[in-house]
């Protein structure tokens, strides 16, 4: 097991990449919105570092899953909660590990049954290799290569950490 | 096999949902959580999660009931799932076809979960242990029995007006409790999550014999029934049962047990009303307290939608785990 440190260091690292992206491609007044759990503790940062107007957005994607149907349902689903509306904003979707990309995949499906954004960004803690979709972010704190039997979780809320594990 | 142990499986997951007795309180919370996260889903532009999607469900209603069966449709829709409306009381049974063999022809037709409503005690019990391995059942309600997801959905509704602290609370079941299968449930339910004090209120020909044994303070006097309480959860009187020996008359009733503002003021400040449904105005309770700021009886249908959607959702993962 080896952990990665500094993560608030990382954090303030994204915050200026984000603040740097938004402002190249003239993207005011965005929104935020993280994919729980971790990627609400990464928002909850990313959010305060930003000083975005609007409250921080979450969603819990249990809902979207492809997988239900073979793993069945998360016994804790928290309610998902936007309290702005999504139609016409620019959108910052945090997560905090980006893996296959199916997490995203269903978040994205979630945002759209709330409305039509005017675009979609997404910044993720780490990403890691082992796609299985499409999907890129447009900011990320720490790349990582780790084997398919390695597993890399988010500790947190207080302190935040990254653990890696050997599978089985 | 009771009717408790047919619908958990080996390690204690829903099945089937026919009755509240049977499940720990650990269960029957997980159900209240899972509801309360299905009701950020009307706040979507599209107001439905994808989870069910694929799946066929079919509200078999041997009996009539317009909310219910209209709850547990848009739970079902909400969930993505197709679903079909059956009414048996003008179809197959009328041809002479028994109940089984309707059962196997809507099998054979890729069903996945059959939502009942039958007026025979056991009905669903019945049928969950005829139908396939695959397929799941929802007890919307059987003869005198049950009728667990109303219950859930009271409880679900006090808990959210109250907090989850039962035990500090005092409830009072209003109405007519011998023929009341709501009532049955929301004692066992009100039980299971430790309520402090469990009352029901009724005239001695509609309070069933032993009703202590459920774990209920019997009173046939209202005002003393309701005195202190926190919530008041009033019971529709059944018109069809009003010609019996058991009641004198609808007005008699009201004289005695319907619920007025003025008789309220022997209950706390902030009591919540509460009724299933369908209210007769005027026997059951005054216009006055059911439109008042303390009812919840509209959040209750809400709700009722909220709490269908986890028990849909539960009760199909099981299979999909068992699957796997």
């Amino acid at each position: 097991m080896n952990n990665i440190d500094d993560i608030s260091g990382i954090l303030d690292g994204m915050a200026s990449e984000l603040a740097e992206l938004l402002n190249q491609a003239g993207r005011d007044n965005p929104a935020m919105v993280g994919i729980h759990t971790g990627g609400v503790w990464i928002a909850e940062q990313l959010h305060r570092k930003l000083g975005l107007g609007d409250p921080l957005g979450s969603l819990d994607i249990s809902f979207y899953r492809d997988d239900f149907t073979r793993i069945g349902m998360n016994p804790v689903v928290r309610p998902s909660q936007l309290p702005f509306s999504i139609d016409d904003r620019h959108i910052i979707l945090v997560d905090d590990v980006l893996h296959t990309g199916r997490t995203i995949r269903a978040a994205m499906n979630e945002l759209f049954d709330y409305g039509r954004p005017a675009s979609i960004l997404l910044a993720v803690l780490v990403e890691r290799d082992g796609r299985e979709l499409p999907i890129q972010a447009n900011v990320v704190g720490v790349h990582t290569r780790l084997s398919a039997a390695q597993h890399i979780k988010l500790l947190g809320p207080e302190p935040l950490a990254l653990e890696i594990k050997q599978g089985s | 096999m009771s009717t408790a142990s047919l619908q958990l499986d080996a390690h204690g997951r829903m099945k089937h949902f026919l009755c509240i007795e049977g499940l720990n309180r650990q269960l029957l919370t997980e159900i209240l959580d899972t509801a309360e996260s299905f009701t950020g889903v009307t706040e979507q532009t599209v107001k439905k999660v994808p989870l069910l999607r694929g799946k066929t469900i079919v509200n078999l209603f041997f009996e009539a009931s317009t909310r219910t069966r209209t709850t547990f449709e848009l739970a079902a829709k909400r969930l993505s799932a197709d679903v079909l409306n059956i009414n048996i009381t003008q179809s197959s049974t009328v041809k002479g076809e028994t109940l089984l063999d309707t059962l196997r022809n809507l099998e054979a037709m890729h069903v996945d979960m059959f939502v009942v409503r039958h007026n025979d005690s056991g009905a669903a019990h019945f049928i969950a242990s005829h139908v396939a391995p695959h397929v799941s059942v929802i007890n919307a309600g059987d003869g005198r029995h049950s009728h667990p997801t109303q219950a859930l959905l009271d409880v679900f509704t006090i808990r959210r007006t109250k907090g989850p602290d039962f035990g500090r609370l005092r409830v009072a079941i209003v109405g007519d409790i011998l023929h009341s299968r709501v009532a049955r449930s929301q004692i066992h339910a009100l039980n299971l999550l430790n309520t402090g004090d469990i009352r029901i209120v009724a005239p001695r020909t509609l309070v069933p014999a032993h009703a202590e044994s459920l774990g209920v303070h019997v009173y046939h006097d209202l005002e003393a029934g309701i005195e202190g309480a926190d919530v008041i959860i009033m019971l529709r009187l059944q018109r069809e049962r009003m010609q019996g020996a058991l009641l004198p008359s609808e007005h008699e009733y009201y004289e005695l047990f319907g619920v007025t503002e003025e008789k309220l003021a022997v209950a706390r400040p902030d009591v919540t009303i509460m009724h299933p449904g369908p209210i007769n105005r005027g026997v059951e309770m005054d216009s006055e307290v059911a439109d008042g700021s303390r009812s919840v009886i509209l959040e209750q249908v809400t709700h009722g939608i909220a709490v269908r959607m986890a028990v849909m959702s539960m009760a199909m993962h099981h299979h999909k785990k068992s699957k796997a």
